[in-house]
């Protein structure tokens, strides 16, 4: 309890509020725009991690991903075009509740739920996250081994599109976590004699050119559609009837939002489909839904913002990242020198708990800013994404040059760029490979000192409860979709 | 609306999908890479499974790459989530021999002409941009970016002034 409460003192330090602010603000611009996600944005900012203090970059860094959530949902209500993948179910409602002259009640209640989400899913990661790690601090080799390679399948086949494609991706990212000295035997490996990659690539690089530059090299295709006219918002608070109408929604929303983003591949956008889809279920009218049902607004957005909360629980007590975005969190803690792992809430407790409680004060901060400011918002929109792609290319060449004054790192972030470009050309996500990365080395090392322990038996892994546990979810969970195929086909067959 | 109109219509505008042979070179692609690494792990050296070699672990990596490619080669040809190549297409390539001539010539001349030419030819040419809001938007972004990268943050970038 007592890091709880210093955590508080760790948030309301001057410099951090400001980081905060600084982060939920532009979360919430670029969750406006679309085009940037707040994993690009995250990429792309992470240069600026190097010159501030680790708390106060993951705060920041924190205040982008969950302000995104805030400001998708401005998008999604007023112009039918959600910002984030994870306001889409939202369009459905808060659109039609736009139409009807009701757009401030949308935004009103999922303003309030988002910052329900948010609170219940911080009051369980207080709550949850030191027992996680505690059990935790006993992990071997063998379970970080089988829990790896656990979220990594797992993120990949989880995520849209072709699975295989996705593990394919996932594979070359391990594979280019292996680049440089190997730390077992010295040996150089897949370096071709190069000296800028004697000592690996960096992740910064990686990171910025897929997701950062790879995104704006795709979006310079015009894909989106023509911004239309947005529909006024009559500054009109969701009423007590609104309110008493989405209690459900909102409570629901809350747990399915904190479960599913606890999850490896989880995350906000899947937890915001699950929640409508319960809504829409346990209606008594379902015909409501899509016609301006409220609880179809409340019920994703609570989720969604529980679920980016709950999302930091594997990152911040077993080291292991749940999503992309969580993998860059990963990714900005080890530029700053920290493990995350289970040795994080007590060696780093003003970490843990000033992230944590900055959670807090983001989504109050969030819900202060979110309905005045919606005129300004819908201002920015009318700035086009052709005079934002230049700067934010700026942005990224130059700043991965000032990380260590290398060209080198500047062609590495293009040549990632172009296969970012490509690899969403070809239809595979660059998020499983950014996340194999991350994990590629902890993977290896785990893998290599389980063997030993193991005297050299692959099949050891199995004989310990948890990484044994752990691998006989993942095969369930792998071999389900074929089994449920064979189901249906030999019920075809029996019909026929 | 219906909700499945709604969603159809939401859909990203992406261009009509490429066909079988798309998948079959991205399959192909990832298949050559994953032998290319096992061929490369296997001169590393495997080691034993009690002493494992440098080798060992991009080897097992590997070799699943190219069973998954080839798999992917033989039952993914109907997927659609391939995009094709259009003509603005040749806009990302020129996009991306911009900021290779940048990378290239920035610690030659500094940053402050590359950064220049960059925003300008992004936002005339790439963007549509009009002549006049080119140009301002252009040099506003570089003294913009002096102001802040130079004099303020004064971090080491290569310049001319």
């Amino acid at each position: 309890m007592g890091g709880l409460i210093d955590g508080f003192g760790v948030v309301l330090e001057p410099a951090n509020l400001l980081y905060c602010l600084i982060g939920v603000v532009i979360g919430m611009l670029i969750g406006v725009l679309p085009g940037l996600g707040p994993a690009a944005t995250i990429a792309i900012l992470l240069p600026i991690t190097y010159g501030v203090e680790p708390v106060s970059a993951i705060i920041m860094l924190a205040g982008i991903f969950y302000g995104a959530q805030y400001g998708g949902t401005i998008t999604s209500v007023l112009l039918r075009l959600p910002g984030e993948a994870s306001s889409v179910v939202t369009v459905f409602d808060g659109y039609a509740l736009a139409k009807q002259g009701r757009a401030g009640t949308a935004l009103g209640i999922a303003a309030i739920g988002s910052f329900i989400g948010g609170t219940v899913s911080i009051i369980g990661l207080t709550l949850l996250a030191p027992v996680v790690a505690g059990v935790a601090l006993d992990f071997g080799p063998p379970e970080y081994a089988a829990l790896s390679l656990f979220g990594v399948l797992l993120v990949a086949t989880v995520g849209n599109g072709s699975r295989l494609k996705a593990v394919i991706a996932a594979g070359l990212g391990l594979l280019l976590a292996t680049v440089g000295r190997d730390t077992f035997t010295g040996a150089s490996r897949f370096t071709f004699d190069s000296l800028n990659l004697a000592d690996g690539i960096d992740f910064v690089p990686i990171a910025m050119g897929l997701f950062g530059l790879g995104e704006i090299l795709y979006n310079l295709e015009e894909r989106h559609h023509k911004v239309q006219a947005p529909v006024a918002v009559a500054n009109a608070w969701p009423s007590r009837a609104d309110l008493r109408q989405s209690r459900g929604a909102i409570a629901r929303g809350s747990v399915i939002g904190f479960v599913l983003g606890v999850l490896p591949g989880g995350g906000a956008t899947l937890s915001s489909l699950v929640a409508y889809a319960v809504e829409k279920r346990r209606a008594k009218e379902p015909e409501r839904f899509g016609r301006g049902a409220v609880e179809g607004v409340a019920a994703p957005e609570t989720a969604n913002n529980a679920a980016a909360t709950s999302s930091f629980i594997p990152l911040l007590t077993l080291g292991i990242p749940a999503n992309a975005t969580m993998a860059l969190m990963f990714g900005a803690l080890l530029i700053q020198g920290i493990a995350p792992g289970p040795q994080l809430v007590s060696e780093h407790p003003d970490l843990f708990w000033g992230v944590i409680n900055s959670m807090y004060l983001g989504n109050i901060l969030l819900l202060i800013m979110s309905i005045p400011l919606v005129g300004v918002f819908v201002k920015i929109l009318k700035v086009r994404p052709a005079v934002l792609a230049p700067i934010t290319v700026l942005i990224t060449l130059l700043g991965v040059y000032t990380v260590a004054n290398q060209v080198f790192d500047m062609f590495l972030v293009i040549v990632f760029g172009v296969l970012g470009y490509l690899m969403k050309k070809f239809g595979f996500e660059p998020g499983p490979l950014v996340l194999a990365f991350v994990l590629g080395s902890v993977m290896e090392t785990a893998v290599r000192q389980s063997l030993l322990i193991f005297g050299g038996n692959p099949m050891g892994f199995f004989t310990r409860p948890i990484s044994g546990t752990v691998l006989v979810a993942l095969i369930v969970v792998l071999a389900l979709p074929g089994v449920r195929l064979l189901v249906r086909r030999r019920k075809e067959k029996e019909r026929v | 609306m219906s909700e499945a109109a709604l969603r159809e219509e939401l859909a990203e505008d992406r261009p009509p999908h490429a066909g079988p042979w798309s998948q079959l070179g991205a399959a192909v692609v990832a298949a050559v890479v994953g032998i290319a690494g096992v061929i490369g792990s296997l001169a590393l050296g495997l080691g034993r499974l009690t002493q494992p070699g440098p080798g060992l672990w991009p080897f097992v990596v590997c070799v699943v790459v190219t069973v998954l490619s080839i798999i992917l080669a033989l039952v993914g040809r109907h997927g659609t989530d391939t995009e094709q190549f259009s003509r603005s297409s040749v806009q990302t390539a020129v996009a991306v021999l911009t900021l290779v001539v940048f990378a290239s010539v920035l610690p030659l001349i500094g940053f402050e002409i590359p950064s220049l030419l960059l925003t300008f030819v992004w936002l005339r040419f790439l963007g549509k941009e009009s002549w006049v809001s080119s140009v301002a938007i252009s040099v506003g972004t570089v003294v913009a970016f002096y102001v802040l990268f130079v004099l303020l943050l004064q971090i080491p970038l290569p310049r001319l002034i």
